[in-house]
């Protein structure tokens, strides 16, 4: 280690300092949330500012959330429209990819066009309103996971890594008489497993948060996903499904008793994504990088 | 694109080696169909859709049955320019936008240049995993804690009332509203936007570093005669694509936040937009509207565009 300057002493401790500030500004708000969900509802009422550990202990908010019906129907929606989204759009992005990797094919240059043009140009929301009213898929899983199948940035990051790969590895496959078919499935895709781990990612998560089009397509609430359950219960404060039966029959007990239940729903529906956190981190980031040579 | 001389290629031409190519890769042409399938589906029948911006839509006439709109099809143009509501909506747009820009775009790139000066890589990658971590918190749980945590009795309210101030539910404050849009949209993205200028970052050849440490350069004077300049034209391509949707501010955060109080500095182009078309069935006019934001975004990108490349030689294309 070289020697360090006095100056550049006081740099790096004023860094240090302020990078652990953004840790707390970054984690604080989540912990917080934790904190309260397990709070006693009426010590939570009179908790002021920071909270160090919960106030009080109680676990009646989660015991009211999981008892509600509509948190599992919408967990489960969520998870088919994941799992269901996810595989549509790897199949169609592989395709797309694949065909776009090829060498001056017409069909190449036609979807290159288009890829290119609606990533600056679309009909927007009313025109692809109506167009999916007009397939009749209203208040079906397909007006959810059908629209996002071909994200022309994921597609762009997947050619990308497709056409990295060494090309005599193809060459020699075809001269050994290996059809297009096979080079993808036996060549390309065996070598390309992390790119398409990041993309499958990309892919799960954005339908794992998405909520804008189950809000406008779909009005049967058994269809709901979770975010837009989660709509009901956070944003237009709707929890007195889960308060029936619970003990607190006072009108300021339902308010404490409402806030620690947000707290606690929260804290149940973002559940996945924390333990899934570290290994999504990892894999998102390579998909930024990979992304980010193509600029 | 190039317009091919149509001498050297007559359409018979063009046919006979279609279908050789087809004959030839007869795989792609069957794994295509999907494809052309679904961009008929999801984005030229919509972009077909978009005629009706020009028309008077009704359900039962159809698109193509439906009539044109005075001034040659661009009635509805014309009422936007008029609507009470343009200037606010231009107006709001902009301010969020570049707001956005001011204060949301650099804060990933100083975050990004912070990290780098952290020597110890295990405490880096701490600050970095904590930092991405709001990223993969979905909207609908951002606003959320929001609203509670600006709530009446809310943890900022608290420290409000701490610092001797009125305790106020802070999102029915229409001044406030752009204040709480822009920070907690950097404390959502300024970690995971902060990736690519860190990768950015990492390419710097280290000699660069030595010789300035050598002359005699600071850790701070580095920063702003070697690093920088090493992640110009990753923030020149950044800063481009970020003045495309200078005119289209993500409406799903807005539509969640905003709230009747509020709209005079909150209601933007596109929750407009949702809210004449799909909450009022308005489909014709908001469709308008939709095309003039995506039209005036196109023309923002492309003047954008031009200035870098001729001030700096980095563009998008």
């Amino acid at each position: 280690m070289k020697r360090v300057s006095s100056g550049d002493r006081i740099f790096y401790i004023l860094n240090n300092a302020f990078m652990l500030l953004m840790i707390a500004v970054c984690i604080y708000p989540m912990l917080y949330v934790l904190f309260a969900s397990f709070s006693d509802a009426g010590k939570l009422m009179q908790q002021s500012g920071a909270m160090l550990w919960p106030a009080g202990f109680s676990t009646e908010a989660y015991k009211a959330v999981l008892k509600n019906r509509m948190i599992w129907i919408s967990y489960k929606n969520t998870f088919i429209q994941v799992f269901l989204g996810t595989a549509i759009a790897m199949v169609m992005t592989v395709m797309c990819a694949y065909i776009l990797s090829r060498k001056n094919l017409k069909i190449k240059k036609l979807i290159n066009i288009i890829l290119v043009a609606s990533m600056f140009f679309s009909g927007g929301m009313i025109p692809g309103y109506l167009a999916i009213k007009s397939y009749g898929m209203l208040n079906t899983v397909w007006a959810i996971v059908l629209p996002p199948a071909i994200s022309a940035m994921n597609v762009i990051v997947m050619r990308t890594s497709f056409q990295a790969l060494p090309a005599s590895l193809e060459e020699s496959a075809s001269i050994d008489g290996a059809s297009e078919m096979h080079i993808l499935f036996n060549i390309i895709l065996p070598l390309s497993k992390p790119v398409l781990a990041v993309i499958a990612l990309f892919y799960g998560v954005a339908m794992w948060n998405s909520w804008f089009s189950a809000a406008i397509y779909l009005d049967k609430r058994d269809l709901f996903p979770l975010q837009l359950y989660l709509r009901e219960v956070l944003i237009n404060s709707s929890t007195d499904a889960m308060m029936t039966g619970s003990a607190g029959s006072a009108a300021t007990d339902r308010v404490a008793v409402s806030e620690t239940i947000k707290y606690a729903t929260i804290i149940v529906s973002t559940l996945p994504i924390l333990f899934a956190y570290p290994f999504l981190q990892k894999y998102f980031v390579k998909g930024v990088m990979v992304g980010a040579i193509k600029g | 694109m190039k317009t091919r001389s149509k001498g050297k290629h007559s359409p018979g031409v063009w046919l006979r080696e279609l279908a050789d190519e087809v004959r030839e890769h007869k795989f792609i042409y069957i794994i295509a169909v999907p494809v052309l399938v679904y961009y008929l589906l999801f984005y030229i029948k919509p972009l077909y859709g978009l005629m009706i911006a020009f028309k008077d839509y009704s359900f039962v006439k159809g698109i193509v049955g439906s009539p044109w709109t005075d001034h040659y099809g661009f009635g509805h143009f014309m009422t936007f320019l008029q609507d009470p509501y343009f200037f606010r909506l231009i107006k709001n747009t902009l301010a969020i936008s570049c707001l956005g820009l001011l204060f949301d775009f650099p804060s990933a790139i100083i975050l990004a240049l912070l990290i780098n000066e952290v020597r110890s890589k295990h405490y880096k990658k701490i600050i970095q995993t904590a930092t991405y971590l709001p990223h993969f918190i979905s909207i609908m749980v951002l606003c959320s804690m929001i609203y509670t945590f600006t709530g009446r009795d809310g943890f900022v309210n608290d420290i409000i009332a701490m610092l001797g101030g009125e305790r106020s539910p802070l999102l029915t404050r229409p001044e406030l509203f752009r204040p709480i849009f822009i920070i907690s949209g950097i404390w959502q993205g300024v970690g995971w936007n902060s990736i690519i200028y860190l990768s950015a970052l990492s390419a710097i050849d280290p000699q660069l570093y030595e010789a300035a440490s050598i002359d005699g350069a600071s850790r701070v004077r580095q920063i702003f005669s070697v690093t920088l300049p090493g992640i110009l034209p990753t923030v020149t391509i950044m800063f481009i694509m970020r003045t495309g949707s200078l005119l289209s501010v993500g409406y799903e955060k807005i539509i969640l936040l905003y709230n009747d109080m509020t709209l005079e500095t909150a209601d933007v182009i596109s929750s407009y937009v949702y809210r004449r078309g799909l909450l009022n069935a308005d489909y014709s006019y908001s469709a308008a509207v939709g095309m003039f934001n995506s039209i005036i975004n196109l023309m923002i990108l492309w003047v954008t565009n031009y200035l870098c490349r001729r001030m700096s030689e980095t563009s998008l294309w």
